[in-house]
């Protein structure tokens, strides 16, 4: 292997690294809630707190238990989302790409928030 | 010219067996995306032998069989965006700079997840995915490390004269 080739695989790890660590230092601020994105729009955010099943459209169905969120069911044929790891206050997402279907960590200050929160009781 | 076609075939049958083994391994760390890329030996041999042509068919024709046998819609949408974009860049690479094959091949398995993970953006259009870029950067380093060795060894140990022009 070329001189050049090490500098340019050594340059691509150092951009992998870069991102990762940006992602890793905006990561270690905790989130108390999870913000649900179907298609690009939002569908809703929900408190990690409350123990509830949520049911995304009619293709997905996440679980959150004990701070955690993780997603139980998926109508689409890989399932990987189902294994990805669960969503808590580390943040983290759980997405399945065939249901186009995004989990993410957010962090919702209070009630003066702009955020509309929705009350999944109801 | 028959003969031609008769070793692309050949080729397109190896890359297709390459792409069955392949989707009997388990998918790594529950990242859609990551895998070895065993079919990228047969396009990578083809593209150092004759040209982009001869590849992209090849390429092509894995993709689309692979695809309907053992993938669905998405995950052929997926690859054709990988392999767009992966070989593009491996043929400007061979083109433009001295780079050996292992080089070429880094540089094909990283721009081929680059390209999926472009992809899957725009499928779910959020940049969240972004996430997933610093493993499939390192992944697309190993797994071209490993496709490019290999396909390497394969050209030096296969005769010249094996695939006439």
């Amino acid at each position: 292997m070329k001189k050049k080739e090490v500098v340019f695989i050594a340059c691509i790890l150092a951009v992998a690294g870069a991102i990762w660590l940006g992602f890793r230092i905006s990561g270690t601020q905790s989130h108390n809630s999870i913000r649900i994105t179907v298609d690009g729009k939002e569908f809703g955010t929900y408190s990690l707190s409350q123990d509830q099943v949520i049911h995304i459209g009619d293709t997905n169905v996440c679980e959150i238990k004990n701070g955690k969120v993780r997603m139980i069911e998926a109508t689409c044929p890989d399932q990987y989302c189902i294994h990805q790891k669960a969503v808590d206050n580390h943040g983290g997402s759980i997405i399945c790409l065939p249901n186009k279907v995004v989990i993410e960590g957010e962090n919702i200050a209070g009630s003066d928030d702009n955020t509309p929160q929705i009350d999944a009781v109801t | 010219m028959k003969q031609k076609t008769a070793y692309l075939g050949l080729f397109s049958a190896v890359a297709i067996i390459f792409g069955y083994v392949e989707s009997l391994i388990p998918v790594f760390a529950g990242i859609p995306g990551i895998k070895l890329g065993l079919a990228n030996l047969a396009v990578l041999f083809i593209l150092e032998r004759y040209s982009l042509k001869e590849a992209a068919l090849v390429s092509a024709v894995r993709i689309l069989v692979i695809g309907f046998l053992f993938g669905n819609l998405f995950s052929i949408l997926y690859s054709l965006a990988g392999a767009a974009l992966s070989l593009s860049v491996m043929t400007l690479l061979k083109k433009h700079t001295d780079f050996s094959i292992l080089g070429i091949s880094v540089a094909g398995g990283v721009s081929h997840n680059i390209g999926q993970l472009i992809i899957a953006m725009m499928v779910v259009s959020n940049t969240s995915l972004m996430v997933y870029a610093p493993a499939l950067l390192v992944s697309g380093v190993v797994t071209g490390l490993v496709i490019g060795a290999l396909t390497s060894e394969t050209v030096k140990r296969l005769p010249d004269n094996l695939l006439p022009g």
